[in-house]
């Protein structure tokens, strides 16, 4: 450069010392900052558990299902005629197609079981409480998001149980059906029935249902994504939640997210991977309904329809009332009551360590969502039916009674001063 | 060894089988979801298949044995529609078998110039010949029954090969007290034990050309084996990569660890 500096304008001074592309894009978009203080120098309590990775892992999960979704859709018929021999041809002709299909489909498995760690991790040690209750609803929107998405998902196939599992549960706006007598005869409004059929585009499961199932089921995800993105804002608003569930008071009580949470997750991500890894490729249909090989037979009904394993517990909640309606609403509130959480525990105590009661409470819950599992796998009926009802009972006597009561009852351990006091005596 | 030392060590490993625990609680309870068996249907005896385990293969001779029988009985009734002639070279079939093969079926062919259907010979690119032009002339020729497509029955169906096998050895009389209806057959392994289709293997049915004899339990085996593949013919190119995937993913998590050990190994030891 033959000119002298001092014939330059400020604004080119400052210009020319922000020299190469990462300056020139950070001066417009500040986006390696917002990289270093989010992901880099992000403090995080320094005494995580590996409960704590199930959020990262559940995010990478996502995008694996996304990009996977995306190939198989370029490959995917979404026609009564045609959907099943699509899916096989995936699995025959394409290249490396079943391996698409089978991380897919293993993925949805895999994807609920860290979400549920994720959850019951947020409810053992109070992640939910003040001030991160959005952070929780956000995560209750998502978990019902998934679950729409899975559903649909499911049906793409267009196999036995995809159809049976689509008419089965898209039935139940039929209990929303208003019968009331008038006189000698019974008059039907058909709420319930108006809402099935418009959401099926027919009076039954049928082409056009697969065709919107298929625009949903690609579109749902993007939507998860948005929530994602401000559940992770709100996140780090506060920062994380911790083991013991007091905030982080000084520097000693946190360390950088990188290199720290960096490798702890990616260990974690890899120790994920081993076991997903091992569904697709050695036992790619072991969360799966043989059924589902069959094509879809409007006129042939499986004796047995159950939803996919992550379902079973609401199913579950579903059929322990004899009355439909009664059932359908116990179901979506047994998602729905997970909103109130935060104001439900009444308990200033965040995590169940310092609290005895909540947390044999806690573990009779887990019990109670397992068992609950395996009753929606079962025909309803005999000693399935009453530990159904047992634990239905449980499940919401859990959220109305037992955590509004511990708060006024319960006697919490005391509290240590800060994470680095007690962790320095810990290792004492 | 100090005694606290040790003591943790205790405490940790405690700990460790606790969530072992709870892991086989998790899996169990997803495992009884699998296993549902058929009420008042013998569950399939569990056989020694070559494919069995993480490592197991397909044996050519068996899947070309098996490939014989479907192609020389099965035929007859199911069809295999998800399978093309050319897909038998996995099976260690030559390029000119694999044409004849084909060449033996007619399949419908393009209009002619009059806009009739024609029928021409299939070739190697051809889905198997369907034995009837559709499902009505399937039901009409057998009794009202439809027989299925056995592509993907190995899938299809709980215990899979095992249950296929089991149920073409399980035919035999109906108890007195059966109520069997007219054209039915008893079996100890088919849903409600009342199935359509005859007994369709006898001793000797085929002749096998490698000299093994055909019993109804060897040629029970081989079609059952056979079926494994055409419903999963990518199985052993899955395990195969599944290997090198696996032994890829163990080494990066052990990095992974030791990086994040020594990098913690700061914290950890930054005490008081």
């Amino acid at each position: 450069m033959s000119k002298n500096e001092q014939d330059l304008q400020p604004s080119q001074i400052a210009a020319a010392k922000e020299k190469g592309l990462k300056n020139w894009v950070e001066h417009r978009l500040p986006i390696f900052e917002f990289m270093n203080k989010e992901l880099i120098e992000y403090k995080t309590p320094k005494n995580l558990n590996y409960f704590w990775n199930f959020g990262s892992l559940a995010g990478i999960t996502l995008v694996v299902m996304i990009l996977t979704g995306i190939f198989l859709a370029m490959q995917y018929t979404p026609h009564v005629n045609h959907a099943f021999e699509s899916v096989e041809r995936i699995m025959r002709e394409v290249n490396f197609g079943w391996l698409l299909r089978y991380i897919h489909m293993n993925g949805a498995t895999m994807f609920f079981i860290l979400v549920y760690l994720h959850m019951f991790r947020g409810l053992y040690y109070g992640s939910y409480k003040a001030p991160r209750e959005l952070l929780w609803i956000m995560g209750v929107v998502i978990f019902f998001l998934m679950m729409a998405t899975a559903f649909m998902g499911y049906v793409l196939p267009w196999g036995q149980m995809s159809f049976w599992g689509a008419t089965v549960i898209t039935n139940f706006f039929t209990a929303f059906d208003i019968n009331f007598a008038l006189g000698d005869s019974v008059v039907s409004l058909k709420l319930g029935t108006g809402i099935m059929e418009w959401l099926l585009g027919g009076f039954s499961v049928d082409n056009p249902t697969l065709n919107r199932f298929f625009a949903l089921h690609y579109l749902l995800p993007f939507a998860i994504v948005g929530i994602v993105i401000l559940h992770l804002v709100a996140l780090h608003q506060h920062g994380s939640n911790n083991p013991l569930g007091i905030d982080k008071k000084t520097e000693k009580d946190v360390v950088p997210f990188h290199p720290y949470y960096t490798y702890k997750d990616l260990f974690g991500l890899g120790t994920f991977l081993l076991v997903w890894a091992g569904f697709v490729f050695f036992a790619p249909n072991f969360f799966g309904e043989p059924d589902n090989y069959m094509p879809a037979d409007p006129l042939v009904t499986p004796p047995h329809i159950v939803p996919e394993w992550y379902f079973l517990p609401f199913y579950a909640i579903l059929r322990c009332v004899p009355d439909k309606l009664s059932g359908v609403l116990l179901m979506f509130s047994a998602v729905g009551i997970l909103i109130a959480v935060p104001w439900l525990d009444k308990s200033s105590v965040r995590s169940a360590k310092f609290r005895p009661l909540y947390k044999k409470f806690f573990w009779l819950f887990i019990f109670s969502c397992l068992a609950l599992g395996w009753v929606g796998s079962q025909p309803p009926e005999g000693i399935a039916m009453l530990i159904g009802r047992l634990t239905t009972v449980y499940y919401f006597g859990f959220f109305l009674l037992i955590m509004p009561l511990l708060g006024m009852i319960e006697k919490p351990l005391p509290l240590p001063n800060s994470i680095d006091e007690y962790e320095q005596n810990k290792c004492r | 060894m100090d005694m606290s030392y040790s003591q943790t060590k205790k405490e940790s490993a405690t700990g460790f089988i606790k969530k072992l625990l709870f892991a086989a609680v998790i899996l169990i309870s997803f495992g009884s979801v699998t296993a549902r068996g058929n009420t008042g249907v013998d569950t399939p005896p569990k056989a020694a298949w070559s494919f069995n385990g993480p490592f197991g293969v397909f044996k050519r001779d068996q899947l070309q044995r098996g490939f014989q029988v479907y192609k020389e009985v099965c035929a007859v009734c199911h069809g295999l529609d998800l399978v093309r002639y050319d897909k038998l070279a996995a099976l260690g079939f030559s390029e000119a078998e694999i044409k004849a093969i084909a060449g033996a079926h007619d399949v419908p062919g393009p209009l002619n110039e009059d806009g009739e259907p024609t029928t021409v010979k299939a070739t190697p690119g051809n889905a198997f010949a369907n034995p009837y032009p559709n499902a009505n002339a399937a039901r009409a020729a057998n009794n009202g029954a439809f027989p299925p497509d056995l592509s993907l029955m190995a899938k299809a169906r709980a215990h899979g090969p095992d249950y296929i096998r089991a149920l073409l050895t399980g035919y035999e009389a109906a108890p007195d007290d059966f109520g069997l209806m007219d054209g039915m057959y008893y079996n100890r392994y088919f849903s409600g034990n009342q199935i359509a289709m005859p007994p369709p293997l006898a001793d000797n049915q085929v002749e096998y050309s490698d000299g093994t004899p055909a019993t109804v339990e060897q040629m029970s085996n081989d079609v059952s084996a056979f079926l494994t593949w055409t419903a999963e013919p990518e199985l052993e190119i899955r395990r195969n990569l599944g290997v090198k995937v696996m032994i890829f993913l163990s080494f990066f998590t052990l990095l992974m660890y030791c990086l994040m050990r020594r990098t913690w190994r700061k914290i950890k030891h930054s005490k008081k």
